[in-house]
């Protein structure tokens, strides 16, 4: 036994793929005194890590996912634990087809090597399976097996040696100690260890431990069901551990692997098993390990019956017996992302959970370089732990969640798909206005968002809009959302805008503070409404706000709502300690109403006795306002490019606020918008960019074409990034383009979606100098201007008005123009609407 | 009176499960206040006189033609009648497969409970509480034992026969059971031994081998280190499932349970099922790459290490001590 | 064959608040080896005969699971006898079977483990063999079916034994019997959609009851540690030396 430590620099917590690979690379940028401990014993603790199937599909259609796996596969590969066997989804449904042409186009994006075959060529590869079920399969070459075991015990080995790292095996951690919201402590049943750093990598017991340190990481372990059959004689004949590609057979949601002289068959169409994390057996009390629970095997027999579909050549063979089936457990999470990152309950407490095999050496590296640097190379956003509304983090929503998104896991999930359980968690107050106008909600952080209004229906013909003759194009989509920004610039709209998260920054020190974690200048007069990029230390975009200066020392703070946790742990993260500065979360306090178009002064006006003239509230600034009796925050500010204002109001005083409105509004022609006319049309006309699409830590402001004329004087945090990329030239700009016209083989008019790859005119991927791929970033209709837009970035030799390019949407090419190289708006380039 | 079913070891004297079950015996007959009389089958050999020094008074030998060979039905069904005449408060025997079988038979005859595997019989007023082992004695269960006559089977390792007065004399009550013979029956029809050499169940010294040796190929230096130490070659469930060696070389709960002076278990994790077979050991050497699996936390000496290293180096070191004297 | 339901335990056993049972939340549910055995001996002997196997337990409707598992290694039918015998009454249990085999078909042969994986009771296959007075052989690890009769072989001490019966007879086997096959896919699927023929049973309680169950005491001492690799070969055969087995 290793003699324990009193003291170290960081403890982490589970030596699954994660732990190791997180201890591995902390080591390697300089740690020291890291401590690792595990319940169980090694090399396989009893984890999610020692039963999984070990195979590494690269492409995801999430380019977040696809770079961490992509790194993984080269850490693998590194550590000779990678064998390379090929593999193939394949399609039995003409909508499984298109999915996989939509997984060709995610390839083709990425820069990962991958086709479209023919299910001859699927029996060519794979000569027991029957091709007849078969109408395609998605072929990707570089798929592979690795064993995370023995990667784990090469990267604990090379930590070791570089004199970094203890290994504690069979210790169990009994407590994690916090003061003053700090890590401090770490006991166990060897002794207590003095840390400030705490990375719990405990895969399904992940929400145990962490709950030790009164923080929430939002998982539930899931049971996936898996079966070994055999021997078959083919398999066994190749002598080797895998000599065929992996099959995923995604219609029935299953998979099917070589493992020796055996089949192994894996699923995620059974229905979902949930397991508490208080219920899972200690090693010593489990039949096979604590994550290899008892096999139900009621819930596999549909799949059984797929399996011997596809097939029964060596399945139905009288010798080839289910000699291993288990109900092995998984992580899953309320959006299916993993969990990365500072918890936002406890500093220096981390979470590295929810993380598949395939991901594991990479969220090692992504999760050691954001504690060394503050920021990692690959951006997390979409996994940031402090992703989460607090309703979020509930074991119910987890639960809820978790149930639904489990059978999506091999699913054909529509980029707009919403999720159907647990809604209704945040209402604004204008909901039950929304619904009698027959709102379609989507769902952001949990507030329910008018997406669109049934009501508006009878515009789209008034209005002569066109409805979208595909039905993926048209999935969760409505003409009448074209029919409503129409009606917006024609008349005036009003827009819910509840779901914005809203800080009140207060106290002597909040000039200081602010300016410390922006890009544009603080220091403006009261009333000033301010828009500004954040950046991280990396000078990577991070979030965009708009700040309104209240009073000197007053601040309000505006962000979306879907970035609204995020940015709330990193201001509470930066607020200083000597209590100059009160941070005060007001998001459920203030209710929006956006008012925009043409007429909105004239709606306004006959509900204030204020003055609304341009001379007296002027373009970007806020005044108190009086409607009715109620008091307004008012903002003379606009994302959908019109004139108008964000009315800021009392929650309580919401309903009468719209109502209000409503009435004095009715006679201008005012019309209820959804978030499809803000969050898409409107915006994309006015080259606005949208945090988590366009905005993201890859790119800094200079490229985004968000770098401010001036450079201000402060420091504030990525300022030495953000000014070196002022001086140099971009090596890729924010365009947008035009899609005209595109119509498909059948001859159809089709509309990308987001996240397609744009090729030059002769068809090759277009990559800029730092290796980011150029795709669609944001897609949408621009009913004003009569044609489709596409943003992205492109590198500077291609970022020229005029270029023609190609758009990969769903196997079939089509082309596109760059209409603008920079934020300069297509609509209204002047903003004379706005300002007007 | 308490009855106790004794056997003969193969000399002819009274078999040393049989004198650890007439201990039992004598002590909860004290309690009861009762004598204790023995039951065998066929001849008498010497087991007059070491009933005596047990302190036993009367053997009831049960002879009759379709007693040999007749399996368990035939003895359960004489014993049952023996039962039926003497009326004895208990019948307790060895926990042994022949033995069982027959009190099984005999207490469904007389329509009573039997508790098998018993390892304490504490007699009371009426119901009488036993503990016996379950799950191959890795639990102990205590249950109430209720009926006209209590059928006990007792496991190996109770309390060790205390001395005491011998009986002045034994008598021998030769009883010729009537049996049924309408009844259908097994008969033994061949009776062979098998192949010389030490048994599993025997051998002072196991060396074992499981998941850890790899390969059938990998018991040979097992076999070797067996060869030098005196002992044979045993192994876990993982080896026979295998293939590597027959069922017969299985130590656990499902194969042979042994109590050698020492088990060398090479490459075994210890699973339950592995270890219920071999816990009775006087001592474990473990030799295993994993410091923390169960077998070797459980062992008296471990070894950290592959079999294949360790062994050979283990082997030649033997062979070169004997060299150098 | 009569199987029976029995949890398939880890290392450790955990047991229910109130010490009368196993818990068995975490736990799945199997049948014992010397079970598995005679699933597979009965279906062998169907498959070389020509005739068939059915499986019979006395339980819960849950135990049901037991029996398509062997119907799924090829058992042909199967019987559930309805009865809440509890798991420390072995009469009751051999009642219950024995009912159920008077009511059920003729059959040749009735194959029992020769003891149940938890309780080990080691007592129903003989139980039942008496109340239907039919000829039995327990501890088995042979069996070779002729016209009329079959001949068993037992291992007795360093021998063996082989025993004639007439048919119909009960046996009880031993792991070891032969190498159990594992369940196909086919046959799982056709487990799942067979009959199961319920047999109601109200079988008197017997004398034995369980009032506890509880742990072993283990008497645990500190392992000595005699080195790593190669190099420890020294000290273990001063061990060896030690104990007078290597001189």
């Amino acid at each position: 036994m290793t003699s324990f430590p009193d003291r170290a620099q960081v403890v982490v917590i589970g030596a699954g793929i994660v732990g190791n690979s997180v201890v591995h690379h902390l080591a390697r940028l300089g740690w020291r005194d890291v401590l690792l401990l595990d319940k169980g014993p090694l090399p396989d603790p009893g984890g999610s890590t020692g039963h999984a199937s070990n195979f590494v599909f690269p492409v995801d259609h999430s380019r977040e996912i696809t770079l961490l796996t992509g790194d993984s596969m080269r850490q693998y590969t590194e550590l000779g634990t990678l064998t390379t066997c090929g593999g193939i989804e394949v399609a039995r449904t003409p909508e499984r087809v298109q999915e996989l042409h939509r997984r060709v186009s995610s390839a083709r994006a990425w820069g990962v090597d991958a086709e479209l075959v023919t299910p001859a060529e699927v029996a060519a590869d794979v000569p027991f399976l029957d091709p007849s079920v078969v109408l395609a399969g998605f072929r990707t070459p570089s798929v592979a097996v690795v064993d995370p075991l023995r990667a784990g015990e090469l990267m604990r080995q090379r930590a070791v040696e570089a004199g970094a790292l203890t290994v504690a095996a069979l210790t169990e951690v009994l407590a994690i100690e916090t003061g003053d919201g700090r890590v401090r402590r770490v006991r166990t049943d060897r002794g207590d260890v003095e840390t400030e750093y705490v990375v719990v990598a405990c895969g399904v017991w992940s929400p145990r431990i962490a709950a030790l340190a009164g923080a929430t990481i939002p998982l539930t372990p899931a049971v996936h069901q898996m079966i070994d059959v055999g021997p078959i004689a083919e398999l066994a004949a190749t002598g080797r551990e895998i000599a065929f590609p992996i099959i995923r057979d995604m219609d029935p949601l299953m998979y099917e692997r070589q493992s020796g002289a055996d089949l192994e068959i894996g699923s995620y169409a059974h229905r979902p098993i949930l397991v508490d994390p208080d219920d899972i057996p200690s090693l010593a009390a489990a039949a096979l390990s604590p994550t290899q629970l008892p096999f139900t095997a009621d819930d596999f027999d549909p799949q059984m019956e797929a399996a011997l579909d596809l097939f029964a050549d060596i399945l139905d063979r009288p010798d080839a017996g289910i000699r291993h089936a288990i109900n092995g457990l998984l992580s899953l999470t309320p959006d299916g992302h993993p969990l990365l990152g500072e918890t936002p309950e406890v500093h220096g407490l981390w979470s590295a959970a929810a993380v598949w095999i395939k991901e594991g050496p990479g969220v090692g590296r992504l999760i050691a370089e954001w504690m060394t640097d503050g920021a990692p190379e690959i951006d997390p956003h979409a996994a940031d732990i402090a992703r989460f509304a607090p309703h979020e983090r509930t074991r119910a929503h987890v639960r809820a969640r978790a149930s639904e998104g489990f059978n999506k896991t091999y699913g054909i999930v529509h980029p707009r798909e919403q999720w159907a359980s647990d809604r209704g968690a945040r209402r604004s107050p204008f909901h039950e206005r929304e619904q009698a106008l027959g709102a379609e909600f989507f769902e952001v952080a949990g507030w329910e968002r008018p997406q669109w209004y049934a009501a508006n229906e009878p515009l789209v013909a008034e209005l002569g809009v066109e409805d979208r003759p595909h039905e993926w194009d048209a999935r969760w989509w409505s003409p009448i959302s074209t029919a409503e920004h129409l009606a917006m610039r024609r008349g005036v709209a009003m827009i819910d805008l509840s779901a914005f998260a809203q800080f009140d920054v207060r106290g002597p020190g909040a000039l200081a503070y602010l300016q410390h974690l922006t890009v544009a200048q603080m220091d403006r007069p009261v009333g000033r409404v301010i828009y500004t990029p954040v950046l991280g230390p990396d000078g990577g975009l991070r979030s965009d706000l708009t700040v309104v200066r209240l009073g000197e020392s007053h601040f309000r703070v505006v962000t979306g709502g879907a970035d609204g946790a995020r940015d709330l742990q990193w201001f509470r993260r930066h607020l200083p300690d000597d209590g100059s500065v009160a941070l005060a979360d007001v998001t459920s306090a203030v209710c929006t109403l956006g008012l925009w178009g043409p007429r909105a002064r004239d709606v306004l006006a006959t509900v204030t006795e204020d003055d609304v003239s341009d001379a007296a509230f002027g373009f970007a600034t806020a005044r108190e306002l009086t409607i009715g009796s109620t008091p307004v925050l008012a903002m003379r500010l606009s994302y959908v490019g019109e004139l108008g204002w964000e009315l800021h109001a009392p929650t309580e005083s919401g309903l009468r606020l719209w109502d209000t409105l409503a009435e004095a509004g009715a006679p201008h022609g005012l019309v209820p918008a959804g978030i499809g006319v803000y969050g898409t049309t409107a915006r994309l006309e006015k080259g606005y960019r949208l945090m988590g699409h366009e905005l993201d830590a890859e790119h800094g402001p200079v490229e985004a074409g968000l770098a401010l004329p001036g450079l201000k004087p402060q420091d504030f945090v990525g300022k030495a990034a953000y000014s070196k990329a002022r001086e140099g030239e971009p090596e890729a700009t924010l365009c947008t383009l035009r899609l005209d016209g595109a119509r498909d083989a059948a001859g159809l008019r089709r509309y990308p979606q987001g996240g397609e790859p744009l090729l030059t005119a002769d068809g090759r991927r277009i990559v800029d100098t730092r290796g980011r791929p150029s795709y669609v970033t944001s897609a949408g209709a621009a009913p004003s201007l009569g044609t489709y837009l596409l943003m992205a970035y492109l590198p500077p030799r291609l970022a020229v008005a005029g270029t023609g390019l190609l758009v990969e949407y769903l196997g079939e090419r089509y082309p596109v123009t760059v209409a603008r190289a920079g934020r300069t708006p297509l609509f209204d380039p002047d903003d004379a609407r706005m300002r007007g | 009176m308490v009855l106790a079913v004794v056997e003969r070891d193969g000399r002819g004297s009274l078999s040393a499960a049989s004198g650890e079950v007439l201990g039992t015996a004598r002590e909860l007959a004290e309690r009861l206040g009762v004598a204790v009389a023995a039951v065998a089958v066929g001849e008498a050999g010497d087991l007059p006189d070491d009933l005596a020094k047990q302190g036993v008074g009367r053997l009831h030998l049960l002879a009759h033609e379709l007693l040999d060979g007749g399996g368990p039905a035939r003895l359960g069904e004489a014993l049952a009648g023996l039962v039926a005449t003497l009326a004895p408060a208990a019948v307790l025997g060895a926990d042994e497969p022949g033995v069982t079988d027959a009190m099984a038979w005999a207490a469904t005859m007389v329509g009573a409970p039997l508790a098998t595997a018993c390892t304490e019989v504490r007699p009371g007023d009426d119901a009488w509480e036993v503990t016996r082992e379950r799950s191959g004695g890795i639990l102990l269960e205590d249950a109430v034992l209720a009926g006209p006559v209590r059928f006990c089977t007792l496991r190996p390792g109770g309390p060790a026969p205390s001395e005491t007065a011998a009986a002045a004399e034994v008598t021998v009550d030769v009883v010729v059971p009537e049996l049924d013979t309408t009844l259908p029956h097994a008969t033994l029809v061949e009776r062979r031994e098998r192949s010389a050499g030490m048994s599993l169940a025997t051998a002072p010294v196991v060396v074992a081998g499981g998941r850890g040796v790899g390969s059938a190929g990998g018991y040979a230096v097992l076999e070797e280190l067996a060869g030098l130490v005196g002992g044979v070659v045993g192994c876990s469930r993982v080896a026979t499932n295998n293939g590597w060696r027959p069922h017969s070389d299985q130590v656990g709960l499902t194969g042979t349970r042994i109590s050698p002076d020492l088990y060398v278990a090479c490459g075994i994790s210890g699973a339950t099922q592995h270890w219920v077979g071999c816990m009775n050991a006087r001592s474990i050497l473990a030799v295993n790459t994993d410091p923390e699996a169960p077998m070797v936390t459980r062992a008296t000496w471990a070894v950290i290490g592959d079999v294949h290293t360790v062994l050979p180096a283990v082997v030649a070191e033997i062979r070169e001590r004997s060299r150098r004297r | 064959m009569c199987v029976k339901r029995v949890p398939a335990v880890g290392a450790e056993i955990l047991l229910t608040a109130d010490g009368l049972a196993v818990d068995t939340r975490h736990l799945g549910f199997t049948i014992g080896p010397h079970e598995e055995c005679a699933v597979e001996e009965a279906v062998r002997i169907a498959e070389r005969t020509g005739g068939s196997a059915g499986v019979l337990t006395v339980g819960a409707p849950e135990t049901e699971e037991q029996l398509r598992y062997a119907m799924s290694m090829g058992a042909d039918h199967a019987v559930r006898v309805d009865a809440a015998a509890a798991d420390g009454d072995p009469e009751a249990t051999a009642a219950a079977i024995t009912g159920a085999l008077r009511d059920l078909p003729p059959y040749d042969l009735v194959l029992f483990g020769a003891a149940s994986a938890d309780a080990g009771h080691a007592q129903v296959g003989l139980r039942v063999a008496c109340a239907l007075r039919r000829p039995v052989v327990g501890g088995v690890k042979g069996i070779d079916p002729g016209p009329g009769h079959v001949s068993l072989r037992r291992e007795v001490g360093g021998g063996v034994e082989v025993h004639e019966a007439p048919l119909p007879a009960v046996v009880t086997v031993l792991e070891g019997l032969n190498l159990p096959r594992y369940p196909t896919i086919k046959g799982r699927l056709r487990a799942k959609k067979a009959p199961i023929r319920v047999l109601p049973a109200a079988p008197p309680a017997g004398g034995l009851r369980t009032r506890r169950l509880r742990h072993r005491p283990e008497a645990r001492a500190e392992t000595i540690v005699l080195g790593r690799g190669a190099e420890a070969a020294p000290a273990v055969v001063d061990v060896l030396a030690d104990l007078g087995v290597v001189r």
